[in-house]
């Protein structure tokens, strides 16, 4: 992880949208928490969502992997609709994610919540748990590779064995990161990842999605309020205000959209 | 667990053994201790240890639901009663075998918990606890009204049975290893169960079910199945204890019966192994030590001990002792920068 990755390499070639998201409407009762929200994620990029505080960003998030239900508007993945899939069935598909305010098991050891994040390319059962079945045990180490590997990449080794609960937010950061990487997501959703990272984490954290993208073809998308983290990563930029994309495009583009400048800086908010 | 440390790593060790080689030890000697125990007292207190390990499955069985998929049960009497009727009707109407109405009770309990499991998807925390309530409520005034089947409040007596192929022991004895050897089994059974992936996915929603959910966890199903696997250990536990007493009736099976399984749970330790078998070895004798020290208010002693237990081990007294030791380890261990954060 020491390597710096110049870019934007953006997988030449590559141009097919792997996410494709359309029409997008969530409401709230009165409130319009997404508004016809449209735009693509193309396999090999990392996309960059943002937006001020109640843009929509997590709302959007959690539409994704389906923990709510829009309104209106489709979701596909790979061409493939996904907003008839109940929420385990978005992790097989590759879809992974974290979360904006750490959603790991605290009373797990860190290994433990990387093996859970192995949970959809697995499938031993109740009895074949229960008895040891060869092919359960074979899974078990394979899971257990997996974890090791993934601990190993991201500098958690050494706390493998310790609970989740009580590490400092850093780390659970990279946990949770870890924890999405081990369902083998061909798309990761990052809520937040710089969130509570200081300085020096954030500049690892930039050379570490990149990384991932790069070396793991992982297509990502994120959200996040650090603007010099998201400007620097991403190859796209979409920007929310109020529910609505007000801007879409390079990152150079958007920060230089009026729209989005008044969004952010609040002039002539009427 | 093979390739679980790699070899660079050192093992911490206390007295020149490691601690799963200390594990190994302790369980050799409480085995040693088990079978040596029938042949060294008396046949009620084979009897008592007897019912203790049956307690102690009952409460595993409630431990996998409570302690570790965290969902809530006051009605695994219910479980444990339907377990013990199913092994009674069996033996008394239709005359089939005893060793076969064991299995037979564990299978009837492991639909009906399923099946139970369903609708308390819906249900979290303390509303589960309500509607399990309302189970072991139920569970005797049902057993009432189908008299034909189960004798209503007479109950049904059963005959305990002699010690097969001519071993050298009497009936309390025989059912003492019985009880002993079908522990065993479930408890190794549980052990790899909860050691993998369905168990880590059992505790990923307790911990946190929408995270887990995302990880492709299937809560609803784990939750339903966990519920049926729970209610099999209480009813395979109901089955060994309508033998072992050689009754059922409905009044044994009171709410009682399942405050105490929840009782002996906590205190022996919610998501540990090892705590359901001090929590039947707590429920069955502590009552009755209660007893010893006050004739007049046995249950002003008994709850002033739970208070104590609660307050001394706030992780029951199974979780309590891992965690001594654990810092023993670690207090040998060659500094492993546990709470620090290796940057790279």
């Amino acid at each position: 992880m020491s390597e710096t990755y110049s870019f934007p390499p953006a997988a030449a070639g590559a141009v097919d949208a792997l996410l494709s998201v359309r029409g997008l409407t969530v409401r709230f009762g009165g409130i319009v928490a997404l508004d016809a929200v449209s735009f693509d994620v193309k396999q090999g990029t990392i996309a960059g969502l943002i937006g001020p505080n109640g843009a929509g960003k997590t709302t959007l998030f959690n539409c994704l992997s389906r923990l709510y239900t829009p309104n209106a508007g489709t979701i596909a993945f790979a061409g493939r609709p996904i907003l008839r899939l109940p929420p385990h069935r978005i992790a097989p598909l590759g879809i992974g994610r974290t979360f904006q305010n750490l959603a790991l098991f605290p009373r797990m050891t860190v290994q433990q919540n990387v093996m859970v994040g192995a949970h959809s390319l697995t499938r031993s059962d109740y009895v074949s748990n229960a008895l040891r079945l060869p092919w359960a045990r074979r899974e078990e180490a394979r899971t257990l590779e997996i974890a090791e590997e993934l601990l190993e990449y991201l500098g958690l080794t050494a706390l493998r064995h310790v609970p989740a609960e009580g590490l400092p937010f850093g780390t659970l950061k990279r946990v949770e990161l870890a924890r999405a990487l081990a369902g083998r997501p061909r798309l990761l959703l990052l809520d937040e990842p710089a969130g509570g990272l200081n300085h020096e984490e954030v500049d690892e954290l930039g050379e570490t999605v990149r990384a991932i993208r790069d070396q793991r073809n992982v297509t990502v998308l994120l959200v996040e309020h650090h603007m010099n983290f998201v400007m620097n990563i991403s190859n796209q930029v979409v920007a929310l205000d109020f529910g609505r994309k007000i801007a879409e495009g390079t990152p150079a583009e958007v920060q230089a959209n009026p729209e989005v400048i008044r969004a952010y800086l609040g002039t002539d908010a009427a | 667990m093979e390739a679980q440390l790699p070899a660079t790593s050192i093992i911490p060790r206390v007295g020149g053994l490691t601690l799963a080689q200390w594990q190994r030890l302790g369980l050799a000697a409480v085995l040693i201790v088990a079978v040596a125990l029938p042949f060294v007292v008396g046949n009620y207190r084979v009897f008592q240890f007897t019912l203790a390990m049956i307690y102690a499955i009952a409460l595993l069985g409630l431990n996998m639901l409570t302690g570790f998929n965290g969902q809530f049960s006051l009605g695994h009497g219910a479980f444990y009663a339907i377990g013990a009727y199913t092994t009674a009707i069996m033996l008394d109407r239709w005359g089939i075998a005893y060793g076969w109405t064991i299995p037979v009770a564990g299978l009837v309990c492991l639909v009906v918990g399923f099946l139970f499991g369903l609708p308390a998807l819906r249900l979290e925390g303390l509303y589960l606890a309500l509607a399990t309530f309302a189970l072991a409520l139920a569970a005797p005034q049902i057993l009432k009204y189908f008299e034909g089947w189960t004798g209503g409040v007479q109950g049904i007596v059963i005959i305990k049975p002699a010690a097969p192929f001519g071993l050298p022991l009497n009936e309390d004895e025989w059912l003492y290893f019985l009880t002993l050897a079908i522990l065993i089994v479930l408890f190794a059974l549980a052990r790899n169960l909860l050691r993998g992936r369905v168990g880590r996915a059992m505790v990923a929603i307790r911990d946190h079910h929408i995270a887990a959910e995302t990880m492709g966890v299937n809560s609803a199903l784990y939750k339903s199945l966990t519920f049926g696997v729970s209610a099999l250990y209480t009813g395979i536990a109901g089955s060994l204890g309508a033998i072992v007493v050689q009754f059922v009736a409905p009044d044994s099976f009171s709410i009682f019966l399942s405050i105490n399984f929840l009782v002996g749970s906590v205190v022996g330790g919610l998501a540990t192994i090892s705590g359901a078998i001090i929590g039947g070895i707590f429920i069955l004798f502590v009552p009755n030590m209660a007893e010893l020290v006050s004739k007049a208010a046995p249950g002003a002693i008994y709850g002033i001990f739970l208070i104590v237990f609660m307050y001394v081990m706030p992780g029951g007294i199974a979780g309590s002792l891992k965690m001594v030791i654990h810092r023993w380890f670690s207090g040998n261990a060659p500094a492993v920068n546990a709470g620090k954060v290796a940057t790279k």
